[in-house]
């Protein structure tokens, strides 16, 4: 019966205690948000009754999940309030900008290739006026660099052709991050993972997670590589398809069904963070690691909004406690304010520094020698807010870990 | 005690029916008192579907009643608005209605008299049926459309008492009439008791009007005159949100269980009909069987009931006027009912309309008001029929917020969807005013605040019938203390909102504890915690 119950995003469980609103860092920073319960369950009951009542504010939630993740009753407050996105919002039509942001992919191929030249032309401050003039992208923005070689090319240059020679395979969704903007965690995560004996494998042709267009609106566009993806996924070499990506990740494994209505059961479980993966393997013994006896640092951990809700920020504590030198703070849990491409947005520039001041302050007094945190967006709005680098666990481990060491423990 | 000799009307009973002859008489131009023992639409007109019928489910058995409902229903679209919801309605028909003689050969009757009494009923394809209305049971072998709607019977109600007022009508609500002042064989007015101050009065007037539903057969007998009345009670459940958006009904013989109406916020299923004792009417429980029936049948008609969220059961006694000795009361007319006890009895000055369905109030008002009016020799038209109630001037939620305030709040265009063109009224004028007080039916300070002045609202349960207040998901757990408190301002008894909240929540409890299982169970044990916790001595179970 469950199956054709139309009560969807189990709204119904609502129980009214309203700790959604509680938790919600956009209601406490901006009041045109009615917050999530008015948002989710309450406006869904008058949604279905008559259109009418679709408020234009359900723009403003920033799908950081942490209203699921408090919720008693297990309603899935934000995928109620993306799908009413796409239901009631007569105005379909996306603006430029917001196509331009959410388009990671296209973006990424086309401006890399002339990467220096974009990534200075962006950085100016004549360019940033104009974007902000002509776009609404907010001038005080700093944009994430462009990287000339993508991650792809590099590996399959530089790493595709010893990887075979690995006992162990498993398949990795870098996703646009990596590709276009850092590669240098692809190829942390390629070192790490091959020092514990697994080679690496690209999906034949994986495409944006569509996270962004789900935010952008772009429904549809989404859908189209949501199929891909999963059809990548599925035909993958190896034990899992790894990720480094939270976002990415959360996308992929809940989202496709919750929102975007399809069928992934076939491919969900084998999409897995790489760091809980990592652990797992350490956990049950299959591999080791040998970390450097000169390491020796102190990072305050940022746990993502998504990252709460994927419920797996053990793993990294658990992961990045085992290495000797290095001292972890864990900082209170609080969102950062970007949101992906939200912060990016002129008109929601102010709104987006105000949400993430409590964790800038927290991490401006803990002093730390960096941030650890496995999200790319929020890595760009605390070195942007704060003076501090954002490092991926994976890239902690990389440097922490004696690669040679661990290699031949694994061998 | 007071004595008052003002009036050309006294009409008893503050239902549909009583309102609708009130609102007719005081338009042509009678002066009207209408007198209410409890608060307006508190019986049957509150406890029913809330299904604007087309007539089809009568069609086939009774045609004068189909014929009236058509016609009703087509003149309330037009000026009750704003009450009226255009959902269409479906009547399907099962694999197993083969069975028990309702396959399609009973379709096939049942569209040629509805089509007899002009009542356009459309045979669809089951797939059509389907994407019309994604909730049908998947497996239905035949569905025809007609003019279903739904209509909400509290504000149809409410509209018509405001109306009356508004043509100079007196409304006396909490106030029971006790007896009646008789001169020989005439009446010639009431003797009443305000229900809260235990204050009594007298009215004259060289009419009475007794429209009590029910407890008319009291107020007959009280008169000296016996109307053979047939207390039918009809139990339904509300779930939680609309779960359908389309009407739908069993396309067989009347039964129980087998109409499911989309009614504002919430869908509702209904209903059964079992004859009580009189006694029983002011005390209606829904039992356990009639629960599990609704649930069964409801099911039948759409799968996903089985596990959507039930909010509550209620249950309602019909008016019907006995004609044969049927247990079940299903075959006994839905007829109007208008007698004029001269007459009929030898008791002049005395008029009793019952029988009739919600559907057909505004007739049974004219036919009321013509029999009032043949006594006082008045020739003034019924205008009933061509003139919008107050709130149907404009209606539509988009319509009414955009012309009030451009771009409107959630809690704007909940009171536009409620109010119609009456929202223009509720002063919206401080941040403190737009603030939601219930949140789960999006209603605001100053829409309590408007019901208050200008809805005849005395307790708690009165201006839930006027707003929805605490009518939602959470049955008033978060809201009503707020609501209470300003209703207790308004008031100005400020002291009095714990026992307003108190005696609201009591209510609630009844028609929750029916249901009490599941997320409703959890509701309730939600609300005895935040409830007892801080007030232990006003809230007990």
């Amino acid at each position: 019966m469950q199956e054709i119950n139309l009560s969807e995003h189990n709204f119904e469980q609502c129980q009214k205690c309203g700790i959604c609103n509680d938790v919600c860092p956009m209601m406490a920073a901006n009041p045109a948000y009615p917050g999530p319960k008015q948002a989710g369950p309450d406006g869904e009951r008058y949604r279905l009754k008559d259109k009418e009542f679709y408020d234009y504010a359900l723009k403003y939630c920033l799908n950081c999940k942490r209203c699921e993740v408090a919720c008693p009753s297990g309603v899935k407050v934000p995928d109620i309030i993306q799908s009413a996105r796409e239901k009631y919002n007569e105005h379909k039509s996306v603006k430029l900008r917001d196509m331009m942001l959410a388009s990671t992919d296209l973006m990424g191929t086309m401006v890399r290739p002339v990467a220096p030249i974009a990534n200075t032309v962006l950085g100016w401050g004549i360019t940033k006026s104009v974007l902000d003039g002509v776009m609404a992208i907010d001038h005080r923005r700093t944009f994430p660099k462009y990287s000339g070689e993508g991650f792809e090319r590099w590996f399959r240059k530089k790493a595709a052709a010893s990887q075979a020679s690995y006992k162990h395979q498993v398949s990795y969704f870098h996703g646009c991050y990596v590709n276009y903007n850092y590669p240098q965690l692809g190829k942390d995560f390629v070192t790490v993972m091959n020092a514990l004996g697994y080679g690496v494998n690209l999906l034949d042709g994986e495409k944006c997670c569509g996270v962004a267009m789900v935010s952008a609106g772009m429904f549809d566009k989404a859908r189209k590589n949501a199929e891909n993806n999963i059809k990548v996924i599925s035909d993958a070499k190896g034990e899992k398809v790894l990720t480094t990506s939270t976002s990415c990740t959360l996308m992929m494994r809940d989202e496709y069904k919750e929102v975007l209505g399809m069928d992934n059961s076939s491919v969900r479980d084998s999409i897995v963070l790489a760091l809980k993966f990592i652990y797992e393997l350490v956990d049950q013994k299959k591999v080791k690691l040998v970390f450097k006896k000169d390491y020796k640092a102190r990072a305050a951990y940022h746990v993502p909004c998504h990252m709460e809700k994927l419920g797996w920020s053990i793993f990294t504590r658990e992961l990045l406690g085992m290495i000797p030198g290095l001292e972890l703070i864990l900082l209170d849990s609080n969102c950062c304010g970007i949101s992906g491409t939200f912060g990016f947005k002129k008109e929601n520039y102010e709104i987006s520094q105000k949400i993430g001041q409590p964790l800038f302050e927290q991490i401006n007094s803990v002093a730390p020698d960096f941030v650890a945190c496995e999200c790319e967006t929020c890595k760009w709005q605390i070195e942007m807010s704060t003076e501090y680098k954002v490092k991926n666990p994976i890239s902690i481990l990389a440097e922490a870990l004696d690669l040679e060491a661990t290699a031949e423990a694994n061998r | 005690m007071n004595n008052h000799q003002d009036f050309d009307v006294i009409v008893i009973g503050g239902g549909i029916t009583g309102a609708g002859t009130a609102r007719d008489c005081s338009m042509r131009g009678l002066k009207v008192l209408l007198i209410e023992r409890h608060d307006i639409a508190n019986g049957a007109t509150g406890r029913n579907h809330g299904l604007l019928h087309s007539g089809a489910r009568y069609a086939v058995k009774d045609a004068e009643s189909a014929e009236e409902c058509i016609k009703e229903n087509q003149i309330l679209r037009k000026i009750a608005s704003h009450c009226v919801d255009d959902t269409q309605g479906l009547f399907i028909t099962l694999p197993e209605d083969a069975d028990t003689g309702y396959g399609l050969d009973y379709q096939k009757t049942f569209v040629e008299a509805c089509l007899k009494s002009g009542i356009s009923a459309k045979v669809i394809d089951p797939k059509d049926a389907i994407r019309m209305e994604p909730s049908v049971n998947p497996t239905l072998i035949g569905a025809v459309q007609v003019p279903d709607g739904s209509v909400d019977p509290f504000r149809l109600c409410s509209s018509n008492v405001v109306d009356a007022q508004l043509h100079g009508a007196k409304v006396l609500t909490y106030t029971e009439v006790t007896g009646f002042l008789k001169n020989g064989d005439t009446i010639e007015g009431v003797k009443v008791r305000n229900a809260i101050t235990g204050e009594e009065a007298e009215y004259r007037a060289p009419v009475t009007v007794n429209a009590a539903g029910i407890w008319g057969h009291n107020i007959a007998q009280m008169a000296g005159v016996n109307i053979g009345m047939y207390p039918a009670k009809g139990a339904l459940l509300v779930f939680a949100h609309r779960v359908n958006n389309v009407v739908i009904n069993r396309c067989r013989k009347s039964a129980d269980g087998d109409i499911l109406v989309p009614g504002d916020s919430v869908t509702v299923i209904g209903t059964t009909s079992t004859k009580v004792p009189f006694e029983e009417c002011d005390h209606m429980h829904v039992t356990p069987e009639e629960v599990d029936l609704l649930l069964r049948e409801g099911c039948a008609l759409c799968p996903s009931l089985a596990t959507t969220r039930i909010l509550r059961a209620y249950a309602g006694v019909r008016p019907l006027v006995a004609a044969d000795d049927d247990p079940t009361g299903r075959s006994i007319s839905r007829g109007i009912v208008c007698l004029d006890h001269e007459t009929r009895d030898g008791v002049k000055g005395f008029i009793s309309i019952t029988g009739g369905k919600l559907m057909t109030y505004r007739l049974m008002a004219e036919i009321a008001t013509d029999a009032v009016c043949k006594k006082l020799n008045s020739s003034a038209q019924c205008q009933t029929a061509t003139t919008p109630l107050p709130g149907s001037e404009t209606s539509g939620v988009k319509e009414v917020s955009k012309k009030l305030w451009g771009s409107a709040t959630q809690g704007q265009k909940a009171a536009a969807g409620r109010l119609g063109s009456r929202a223009a009224e509720v002063e919206f004028s401080s941040p403190e005013d737009k603030q939601l007080v219930c949140e789960c039916e999006n209603v605001t300070l100053a829409e309590i605040k408007y019901a208050v002045k200008h809805l005849n609202v005395n307790t708690m349960e009165d201006l839930r019938r006027r707003t929805r207040v605490g009518m939602g998901t959470c049955q008033g757990t978060f809201c009503i203390h707020k609501a209470a408190k300003a209703l207790a301002i308004a008031k100005g008894e400020p002291e009095s909102a714990d026992k307003l909240a108190a005696d609201f929540l009591d209510e609630r409890w009844k028609g929750m504890k029916a249901v009490g299982w599941g997320d409703t169970l959890r509701e309730m044990e939600f609300m005895q915690k935040v409830y007892k916790a801080g007030k232990p001595d006003t809230y007990k179970d």
